[in-house]
């Protein structure tokens, strides 16, 4: 949309009004509550924060936390999307289905409900700590398997939508000439649902890093081991309201600084 | 561009659960007008003002209490930010003393208080009898920013010992949630909060406890929508019937010490 050449918009002035309206309402919410941020944010505040090695701490580690979120949600969602979409077995709709829990599940729920699977007593857990000696809980780890469990989903539903939308036929074409299903995914499916995998990625990658109630209930709080930028920002909040905003608007800063030079440098691409 | 129909989809979701809330206060509107008084307090309360809160309605016709539970200085931030409380009763004095002075409040009075215990699985099989016996076992604290944490900090610093939880929680009951759990093999959290988790855990007391003794202050809250029915409640909570709730759930009388 955003590569819509200006003539053609100049063209099309006229946006009904149906549309207009509610996409004015619409936009006025979603940007107020930032604005309400911005005029507290105490700015002479910013230069100190910004040098503090606790808030660096947990901003890198929100960073690397979010980005191998979305790594795992990569390698396990896109497959999952493609059985979703493409596959044909009894039981599809259930499983797509339960794939959205996470999407439903209050997030403090969710952490809850892998302590009682990965936890020291948990289903898993406990065999993990009895056979190897490993705990999850209160480890980087355990952010990531946190912020992956409630963030897959977005990615699944929006690369299963692009499978969908995709037309089925070119797959088929190249079956016929002769490659085998494995070629046709990597060479014909990926590339044309290569836009859903990026938006889902991005929508996956975002939702990771504003993680907070599957994170604090799985891995606890402990600063610059699971201490994300929301978990800080959360404890800021309990002593000091103007700190937790500037934290906020870094995280936020950070966030769109990535998401715009990313989104460069896909509509540059061919 | 099923990417964008997602969204709007996922937008939907996201309100539809604000859209119920906002329906939720208003149904004021049947027969008699029956009163409700918005009581925000500290989320170590719960049990014991749950317990008074019937015993108010009892006395009270046509009177509905109804609290907000939580940490208490996100209850401070949002009274200072204009959430329509009648009452407010903070676990600790600072986050009462941030409300005083935004001008929402005055004259506090005390009407409780209350000390850490160590928390650990029933039975005890860590044999833990005191503070010194937390060094080597994974336990869990509140993060100092709360007032647990900042009574857990001082106790441990009274003990002179160096200890570090394995995590820092946002509030008590999550502190305490980590060992009933069993992710971790102690806690420290209030004696009533031990109390209120009877049969899974047992509290074990320890002398430096004391000297992170927390203050509990109550007051009605100058812009409360229900005002005289608000001074009445913080009223109530320091008479002998509320008291008695109070002190079974693990409080101590402000009064006998």
């Amino acid at each position: 949309m955003d590569a819509m050449p200006a003539k053609r918009t100049r063209q099309r002035r006229r946006i009904p009004v149906a549309l207009l309206v509610p996409a004015m309402a619409g936009l006025a919410f979603l940007i107020l509550p930032l604005a309400g941020l911005l005029i507290r944010t105490p700015w002479a505040q910013l230069p100190s924060r910004l040098a503090e090695p606790a808030m660096l701490e947990a901003l890198r580690l929100s960073l690397v936390t979010s980005t191998a979120a979305t790594a795992l949600s990569l390698v396990f969602g896109v497959p999952i999307a493609w059985l979703l979409a493409r596959g044909d077995f009894p039981g599809r709709s259930l499983i797509r289905a339960l794939v959205t829990v996470p999407l439903v599940l209050p997030p403090v729920v969710g952490g809850v409900a892998l302590l009682l699977v990965f936890g020291r007593g948990g289903l898993v857990g406990a065999w993990l700590h009895e056979r190897f000696d490993i705990t999850i809980p209160f480890t980087t780890t355990a952010v990531v398997l946190a912020m992956t469990f409630v963030s897959m989903p977005f990615l699944i539903v929006s690369v299963e939508g692009s499978l969908r939308g995709a037309d089925a036929r070119f797959e088929e074409a190249a079956a016929t000439l002769g490659a085998g299903r494995w070629t046709v995914f990597t060479h014909v499916t990926l590339p044309m649902i290569a836009p859903g995998v990026l938006a889902g990625a991005v929508l996956c990658w975002a939702r990771a890093l504003g993680e907070f109630g599957a994170t604090i209930t799985f891995a606890g709080n402990f600063p610059g081991r699971t201490q994300t930028m929301p978990l800080a920002v959360y404890l800021a909040l309990q002593t000091d309201l103007e700190a937790a905003i500037v934290l906020s608007l870094i995280l936020l800063a950070v966030s769109v600084i990535v998401l715009a030079s990313l989104r460069d440098r896909w509509t540059a691409a061919p | 561009m099923r990417a964008k129909a997602f969204l709007t989809a996922a937008a939907v979701l996201a309100l539809a659960p604000l859209a119920a809330c906002g329906d939720g206060g208003d149904d004021t509107s049947s027969g008699e007008a029956p009163t409700t008084l918005t009581v925000f307090a500290a989320a170590s309360l719960t049990e014991a003002f749950t317990e008074i809160g019937e015993q108010f309605e009892a006395e009270h016709d046509g009177v509905t209490v109804e609290f907000n539970f939580a940490a208490s200085s996100d209850l401070a931030a949002q009274i200072t930010e204009g959430a329509p409380a009648d009452v407010f009763a903070s676990a600790d004095e600072k986050n009462m003393d941030k409300v005083v002075e935004a001008g929402a409040a005055e004259d506090p009075q005390t009407f409780a208080l209350n000390q850490l215990v160590i928390a650990v699985p029933e039975g005890n099989p860590d044999g833990v009898t005191g503070l010194a016996d937390l060094a080597g076992l994974d336990f869990a604290a509140c993060a100092p920013e709360v007032p647990c944490g900042t009574a857990a900090q001082t106790s441990i610093d009274t003990a002179a010992l160096d200890l570090t939880p394995v995590t820092y929680e946002a509030d008590v009951k999550s502190t305490l949630q980590k060992l009933v759990l069993g992710e971790v093999d102690a806690a420290l959290v209030y004696r009533t909060d031990a109390i209120a988790a009877e049969g899974d855990v047992d509290a074990v007391e320890y002398p430096e406890s004391s000297s992170a003794q927390n203050t509990y202050p109550i007051t009605a809250l100058a812009e409360a929508p229900n005002s005289d029915l608000a001074i009445e409640f913080a009223k109530f909570v320091l008479g002998d019937q509320a008291q008695a709730v109070l002190e079974a759930a693990g409080f101590q009388d402000p009064q006998a010490q």
